[in-house]
Parts: structure tokens; C-alpha cells; sequence
């Protein structure tokens, strides 16, 4: 059932398959970390990865194996630097060999948009003067058949599931998004087969504040109760960026063992505790 | 702090990068020392500039420098907040962007600049974040500031990669491939200031910082540099801005718990 609220743990199982691409959006705000965290524990293999700016979720879910491709704009550790599992990946080939498929910013938010659009490409003035093409087939051109004027093109983003952060959900599995809304409606809207959204709590009754997002229940598959799940980033008016844990991460990171441990400790043992509704927001 | 007419050539970077930050631009900015550079601009001399973030957020305006393009400060101090796929497409790609304001790890001497890969693209000797939302940025705002440190690693002959457009190979190359916009109109180091030669377009020097010698930043760019022969001296920081740009940075280090900025 459409906008349906379940666990986590029963989401990511229904609905995440290996060989799978996955996009988990959210731009520096709302990132979903549980969810990422959760795919990790069930050890899902050979995921095509997309986000515009993966970061520290993806540094993880690299360096545990179950990437095979990554598809982005961006790849860092921001303000702090690089992300070494990432970087272990693409360098060295561990744990695992890892293809790269890479777009500017703009490119990748225009084949979302595509993607939610039901269009089978994107088109935009891009990558004029780059060597992006050189690497990355997909990037190509387009004539416009009104002007004659020669545009970027780039396939639509169609990930076979979606998975994005919340702050809210009502108990029909209405989603509210406000703050820094990056793409997440695109990702959701440019699923191929679901949509999973984490959220910080299920209310009553929605309130939207201005410039905020509510998408409806009936295009999202499973709505997951996950407060803190997008800890180490933010969530407005919930907690702020846990800055200090970025800078962390890059000595977790740096290190193969170093970096096993912490994952077996913090994530692996550490069962999803998302299972029930949060209470109402007062 | 110490007395407040002694400055460093960091210093001097931001604060010549804000002076060409004039009221009512409306600025992309990238984070780091460009946010820095605008940020000090907005809260001297130009109080009515237009920043915009990446993240969709619209006439921000923090107190503190943000660690991310996404920092929570950026959104709720905005006069708007839109997506990300609106900010690039209706505001970037729309023409409404007076000043891009980029970084670079790489810059040439046509100030195309490379933030994908130092070395081999396959078999990289450093990977770095890559494109974000320069390339367009520079295709799509009417003119382009870059603001880099000035060595040798920086300021290459040949880029290992180019990420972003500058004056390609020179000269009306940039018109040649149906690019209408100015480009990068001035670059700005720790060492002085570099512009493109009005027909050439290859990066010249045209301001020195004080302190500092021709030789020197000769000696820290990987091709032979051009010097104008009108080679003026850049400005000492005046005390306000340098006051400013301090009380930033203390602030910033504040908030985020760091002994230092992202920059």
C-alpha cells in the first residue's frame, strides 16, 4: 500500500535488491544515513550508487562493499577534504573495483528532473570546454530544433529505488520537507520502482512552513519512522550538523582497520531501532 | 589580536577579493575562500550583495562562513529557498548571475581550471571532489572571479584535467564555441592579482600585493608569467575590513567548534 509505515528494516528488505541503483539524495541537509546504514547491515552487493554529493554515507557504503558503480557531482568530505574510502576504491580497487559515471551539478539536477518528468534525457548549457565527455559517454549533445543551437544532453536519472529524509510524515504517509530542499522531490518523483522515506517523526496533522515540500503519499512505497536518521548531517528544526563528526570521519576513514572497526561497532552491531512511530509532534 | 595594520598575505587575498565585490551583485558563490572573500564583502562595503549558494539558497546571509554548501544558517537567513535543479536551471542557467565566484585546485594560463583529478584520470595520483557546479557556473554567470593560492602545484603549464572553461586555448575561443559570457575576468592570489590580456586572454599579472616581489610570484607559476607593464600595487588591507574579516573568522571557529575555517 502506497505511503505505507513500516520499519526500516522491512522497507529496505522489500524493496532494495542487489545489482539495484540506488539513489539516497539530500543536499549536505537530510541526508539519509539510517537508511544507508541499513543497506549496509543487509548487506546488499553490486548497487549503482547516484547522489550529486556523495559524502560520508557513501564513503561508508563504499568502503563495505556493495557499490559497483557510482554516478555523481561531487565527491568529498566537505570542509573537511577527501573521502578515503572513496578514493581506496577508485585507486587501489578495494574493497572492491568501482566505476565511475561523472556530471557537473547541474547535470545530474536536470536528469532528476527527466527522471520525475517521465523524459527520456535531459538537456542544458553544460560542459562546454570540459574533458568530462572525454570520461563519461553519457554526456553528449543535442541540436535544439527550434534555433539550431547546440545544447548538453544527459540521460534521465531512473533509479530503481529512492530514498530520502524527512523531518515529517503524517499517519497517511504524507512527507514534509522544509529547509534546504536540494532534490529530493525529483529522486522520489524519478524512482523507477519505489520511493522510501525516512522520517524524524510521524504527526497529526502537517504544517507546512513557507518554501517548504510535501509530497503525497500515494508515489512513495514506504514511509520509515527514523529520528536522528540523518545524523551526522541535519535536520531542521530537529538538530544541527554534527560538524565535528566530519572531521572525525577523515581519521576513521583513512585507515582499512580502522575504518572496519568503527563500521562493525557503530553500524553492523548496532540493530535498526527504528521499527515504531515516533509520538506526535507538540 | 596584534596591531591590526599587520596583515597576511591570506589576509590580503580576502579582503582584495571583497573589494571587488561591488553593492548589488548578485554573486554564485562557492564555498571556501570564495564564501569567505563575498561573506567579507556583505558585511563591509556591499551590504546589498546577492549571494547564492548552490544548495537553492537565495540572498543568504550568515554569520558565520558555512562549512557546507548546505549549512542550515544559509537557508534560514535567505530571502528565498529553492531547489536544487531551480537554482542551476531558472537562476544559473537563467542569466541572473552577475559574478561567479569560483575556487580551483589547477589554473592555467587561460584560467581553465581543474578540481577533478591531479594525474591520469583512470589511475589518479590524487582524486579530488570534482565538477560540483563549476562547469556551468563558469559557462553561464556574465563574468567569472577565481580566487586560488599561487605555487607551482597550482599555477600548472598543463592542466591534468579540465573541469571548467576559463578562455580555453585563448584568445576568442570562448565566442568560437558559442560561449556569449565575459569568463574569468580576474584572478586573485595570495601573491596578486592576474587578468586576462584583453586580446590574448592569457593570465597576466596586473597587481601586486605588498610585500612581495615579481620574481617571487614568477617562481610560483608553472608558465612564464606575462607582467603588464601598468603593474599596480595592491592596497593594504584598510583596518575595518581586516577588523571584519577577523571577527568572521573568530566567530566561524566559534560555531563550529574548529580551530580554523573551511578554506
Amino acid at each position: 500500500m502506497a505511503g505505507r509505515i513500516v520499519a526500516l528494516s522491512e522497507a529496505i528488505a522489500a524493496h532494495v535488491r542487489d545489482g539495484d541503483s540506488v539513489a539516497l539524495e539530500g543536499f549536505t541537509h537530510l541526508i539519509p544515513h539510517e537508511a544507508g546504514h541499513e543497506i549496509i547491515r543487509q548487506g546488499r552487493r553490486g548497487l549503482t550508487l547516484i547522489r550529486m554529493t556523495p559524502d560520508v554515507i557513501y564513503d561508508q557504503l563504499i568502503g563495505m562493499g556493495c557499490a559497483k558503480r557510482l554516478v555523481f557531482s561531487w565527491g568529498g568530505n566537505p570542509g573537511v577534504g577527501s573521502l578515503h574510502r572513496f578514493r581506496d576504491a577508485i585507486e587501489n580497487g578495494w574493497p572492491a573495483a568501482l566505476a565511475i559515471e561523472e556530471y557537473s551539478h547541474a547535470a545530474m539536477a536536470a536528469a532528476y528532473a527527466a527522471g520525475a518528468a517521465n523524459l527520456p534525457f535531459a538537456t542544458l548549457r553544460g560542459f562546454v570546454g570540459t574533458d568530462l565527455p572525454t570520461h563519461n559517454s553519457n554526456v553528449r549533445s543535442v541540436t535544439c530544433p527550434f534555433t539550431g543551437e547546440k545544447l548538453a544532453a544527459v540521460p534521465a536519472l531512473r533509479p530503481d529505488v529512492s530514498i530520502v529524509h524527512a523531518q515529517q510524515a503524517d499517519r497517511r504517509g504524507n512527507v514534509l520537507i522544509w529547509g534546504i530542499v536540494g532534490v529530493q522531490k525529483e529522486a522520489v518523483l524519478a524512482a523507477r520502482r519505489a520511493a522510501i522515506v525516512t522520517v524524524e517523526e510521524v504527526v497529526d496533522e502537517l504544517r507546512p512552513p513557507p518554501q517548504a515540500v510535501v509530497i503525497p503519499n500515494w508515489v512513495i512505497a514506504a514511509v520509515c519512522p527514523a529520528p536522528g536518521g540523518a545524523r551526522p548531517s541535519y535536520a531542521q528544526g530537529y538538530y544541527p550538523r554534527d560538524n565535528a563528526f566530519y572531521g572525525t570521519w577523515d581519521g576513521i576513514a583513512r585507515d582499512r582497520i580502522g575504518f572496519e572497526a568503527w563500521m562493525k561497532a557503530n553500524v553492523l552491531e548496532k540493530a535498526s531501532v527504528h521499527g515504531t512511530p515516533a509520538k506526535p509532534h507538540v | 589580536m596584534s596591531d591590526a595594520l599587520a596583515f597576511t598575505n591570506e589576509e590580503l587575498m580576502a579582503v582584495e577579493a571583497a573589494r571587488q565585490l561591488k553593492g548589488g551583485v548578485v554573486c554564485f558563490v562557492g564555498i571556501g575562500l570564495p564564501s569567505t572573500a563575498a561573506n567579507l564583502a556583505r558585511l563591509t562595503h556591499a551590504p546589498e550583495l546577492v549571494l547564492i549558494y548552490e544548495s537553492g539558497t537565495i540572498g543568504a546571509k550568515p554569520t558565520v562562513l558555512p562549512l557546507s554548501i548546505g549549512d542550515g544558517e544559509l537557508a534560514e537567513t535567505a530571502d528565498a529557498v529553492v531547489s536544487v535543479p531551480e537554482i542551476f536551471a531558472y537562476w544559473l542557467q537563467g542569466g541572473r548571475i552577475d559574478v561567479g565566484f569560483l575556487g580551483a585546485a589547477q589554473i592555467d594560463r587561460f584560467a581553465n581550471i581543474n578540481t577533478t583529478v591531479i594525474g591520469d584520470y583512470d589511475k589518479p595520483k590524487t582524486r579530488l571532489p570534482g565538477a560540483g557546479g563549476a562547469p556551468e557556473i563558469a559557462l553561464s554567470a556574465k563574468e567569472v572571479f577565481i580566487i586560488l593560492r599561487q605555487n607551482k602545484r597550482a599555477f600548472v603549464d598543463q592542466l591534468d584535467f579540465v573541469t571548467s572553461i576559463g578562455h580555453g586555448t585563448g584568445g576568442i575561443d570562448r565566442a568560437r564555441r558559442g560561449v556569449a559570457t565575459k569568463g574569468p575576468t580576474r584572478v586573485i592570489t595570495d601573491l596578486g592579482v592576474l587578468e586576462p590580456h584583453p586580446e590574448t586572454k592569457e593570465l597576466t599579472l596586473t597587481q601586486l600585493h605588498p610585500g612581495t616581489t615579481v620574481d617571487q610570484v614568477r617562481a610560483a607559476t608553472g608558465w612564464a608569467l606575462k607582467v603588464s607593464d601598468s603593474l599596480r600595487m595592491t592596497p593594504a588591507p584598510d583596518v575595518p575590513s581586516l577588523e571584519a574579516l577577523r571577527a568572521l573568522k573568530r566567530r566561524t571557529a566559534a560555531a563550529h567548534g574548529t580551530a580554523s575555517t573551511a578554506s
